[in-house]
């Protein structure tokens, strides 16, 4: 259809982007794997002690919150992720099925999209706050003693509650967005057929709306897993830098935070490598979970 | 319903049956259509019910943060919290109090400068890379449009820790003027692999007849670019504009790496630094002013702008 070959002017368009991504995109890829292969990397000087093969990616696991990190991020993940896909699902099939109302509806399931995470994890916090917030007031009515779920002392099993929460919150909006424009663009002759054949509800639910809807579920689950494994700006929208509740520091540490902990003491030689060889370890996992998921997609999905 | 209506209604005529028989059929038609309108009207009333309760889930959250906002440090330390304050006695001297526990006024000014810059030239990069993946023929086209869709994939942790050392070795870092923080802030964030793809979409749209007939008329590819390709593609940018501002109004994390001085910071920065001191009691009231002072305006854009939002995050799928 475009016989004519632009070579030149295409690579003129091409060139700001280009240039952009070369260095802040394509290079930093290479870099990250040659950080991690490199000895006592100072990058005031750019100097490093000879080659390694693992010895980083040891650094890396021996860091005494490594466990922790990990940990807590696949317990986010695993958590989070499939009860915000299920509910986000049920929210968007039933504003599917509502037409007065459903404008105002859609606009408060978005909100949590365009809100900032810092601000409204503060709130959060304090939502869960012992002696002030909302949420022990309403457990209060079903005769619950106050928790402490973000408070001095805080266990981890408390306040990770409230943390997964807050991102099941958090990541709701979007999840509804797709998925109710994937619904409304189902052809309505499936569900006049089911009705005629007098099918149950839940099993229109379950042989019509999910099957033709699985490629969307599937893009959600996968998004939903790389951006659960990055999780940290939450952390710190309610927990703030101490990235716990106080007396119980970095107990909800993320695997982020140890790369962002690198990149903070970049000045001591080795941080760098140590925290390229922690985020090349995040990315392998988060590539090993999406084959996972595409694997599964084979068989489940209809396209 | 109505279908299923029709198909017993048709039964009903096609049934050769004497008076009272139809009379019997129709009134036994008349009462089943009224257990079901009733059953109907049930399963709505449910239906708006589980709906109002979610939304709730989604609302509570923002209500406390701005009744709090709203109460005198009394009604904040009060167990069991009060749910509601009378307007009468709304303390708005949080909101300055806030202000002045942080320099608001100068982050939100970053904030909007940053923002102003990356999105000016991500939108400005992003038009000319998905104009010559959309138009142009090249060698090689594929094949890099693929290298860029498979970067998409990766963490972007993996360049943060090398972009660190790149802007550090700018000159951006050390004794950091104005300008550095901002080149700083906004260099990385000059161009977008997923825009490219998202507007490379739209631009597919336009046919290749205006293509053709634009170069009859004699117009450049470039003139073509400005005068029908980004009027045609006008929504999609709109909404990229409006995703990339959101997405700096809302970024923690890098302007926190390299901002080297406490002026250079953003309101993200800012709202969580002022409140994070370890020393003294925690001042709720004044912390969730301050969210407010954050959140306000950006729900304001969103409900002023909702449509070009709410498309393109439904269309494609875009997380910052």
């Amino acid at each position: 259809m475009l016989e004519d070959q632009h070579n030149v002017k295409a690579w003129f368009y091409l060139a700001p982007a280009l240039v952009l991504l070369g260095i802040f995109i394509f290079y930093p890829i290479i870099n990250a794997v040659f950080l991690t292969f490199v000895q006592d990397y100072n990058y005031l000087l750019g100097t490093h002690e000879g080659f390694t093969l693992l010895d980083n990616f040891k650094e890396a696991m021996q860091d005494q919150n490594f466990s922790q990190a990990f940990l807590n991020t696949l317990f986010i993940t695993f958590v989070s992720v499939p009860i915000s896909v299920i509910v986000a699902l049920l929210i968007s099939a039933w504003l599917n099925g509502i037409k007065k109302l459903q404008g105002m509806f859609q606009t408060i399931f978005f909100l949590p999209y365009v809100t900032n995470a810092i601000a409204v994890g503060m709130a959060f916090a304090f939502l869960f706050n012992r002696d002030f917030g909302l949420i022990n007031l309403f457990l209060g009515f079903f005769g619950v003693n106050p928790i402490n779920w973000v408070n001095t002392g805080a266990s981890w099993t408390q306040a990770m509650f409230a943390l997964v929460i807050y991102i099941t919150w958090l990541g709701l909006a979007f999840k509804v967005m797709v998925f109710l424009s994937g619904l409304q663009g189902i052809d309505k002759q499936y569900y006049e057929a089911a009705r005629v054949d007098s099918a149950s509800r839940s099993r229109i639910f379950r042989r019509i709306t999910v099957p033709l809807l699985s490629p969307m579920i599937m893009y959600i689950t996968v998004t939903s897993f790389i951006g659960a494994f990055k999780a940290y700006t939450q952390v710190i929208g309610m927990f703030g830098q101490r990235l716990g509740p106080p007396g119980n520091d970095k107990s909800l540490i993320t695997v982020v935070a140890l790369v962002y902990e690198g990149i903070d003491n970049a000045a001591s030689p080795g941080a760098l490598s140590e925290a390229a060889a922690t985020s090349i370890i995040l990315f392998g996992v988060t590539l090993v979970f999406t084959l996972i998921n595409f694997q599964v997609s084979k068989t489940r999905v209809h396209y | 319903m109505a279908d299923n209506n029709n198909v017993e209604n048709n039964q009903v005529e096609e049934t050769p049956v004497g008076q009272e028989e139809v009379a019997q059929v129709a009134e036994r038609y008349y009462e089943d259509e009224k257990k079901i309108k009733r059953k109907k009207a049930l399963r709505m009333a449910g239906l708006y019910a589980l709906i109002t309760f979610f939304a709730l889930f989604i609302i509570i959250p923002f209500y406390w943060m701005i009744i709090t906002g709203l109460k005198t440090t009394a009604q904040v330390e009060t167990s069991p919290p009060l749910l509601w304050i009378n307007p009468a006695e709304w303390q708005f001297s949080n909101f300055s109090a806030a202000l002045e526990r942080a320099p608001f006024i100068r982050y939100t000014l970053n904030t909007v400068t940053v923002a102003v810059v990356a999105t000016t030239g991500t939108v400005f990069t992003t038009i000319l890379s998905a104009f010559a993946f959309a138009r142009l023929n090249f060698k090689g086209r594929d094949a890099l449009f693929m290298v860029f869709v498979a970067t998409m994939m990766i963490p972007g942790e993996i360049f943060v820790i090398t972009n660190f050392i790149t802007v550090a070795n700018f000159g951006w870092l050390s004794e950091q003027t104005w300008l550095d923080a901002l080149m700083a802030q906004t260099a990385p964030f000059m161009t977008s692999v997923f825009y490219i793809f998202f507007l490379r979409q739209a631009f597919k749209t336009v046919p290749d007849e205006l293509y053709y007939a634009a170069k009859v008329d004699g117009k450049s590819d470039w003139q073509f670019l400005w005068r029908i390709m980004v009027p045609v593609g006008m929504p999609t940018i709109i909404t990229i504009t409006i995703l990339n501002a959101m997405n700096t109004w809302n970024a923690y994390i890098w302007p926190n790496l390299i901002s080297m001085k406490q002026e250079f910071k953003l309101v993200s920065n800012g709202l969580r630094d002022a409140f994070s001191t370890s020393a003294g009691r925690p001042i709720y009231n004044e912390q969730m002013a301050a969210a407010m002072i954050v959140t306000i305006p950006l729900i304001i854009v969103f409900l002023l702008l909702k449509k070009y939002i709410m498309r393109g995050v439904s269309r494609s799928g875009i997380k910052g």
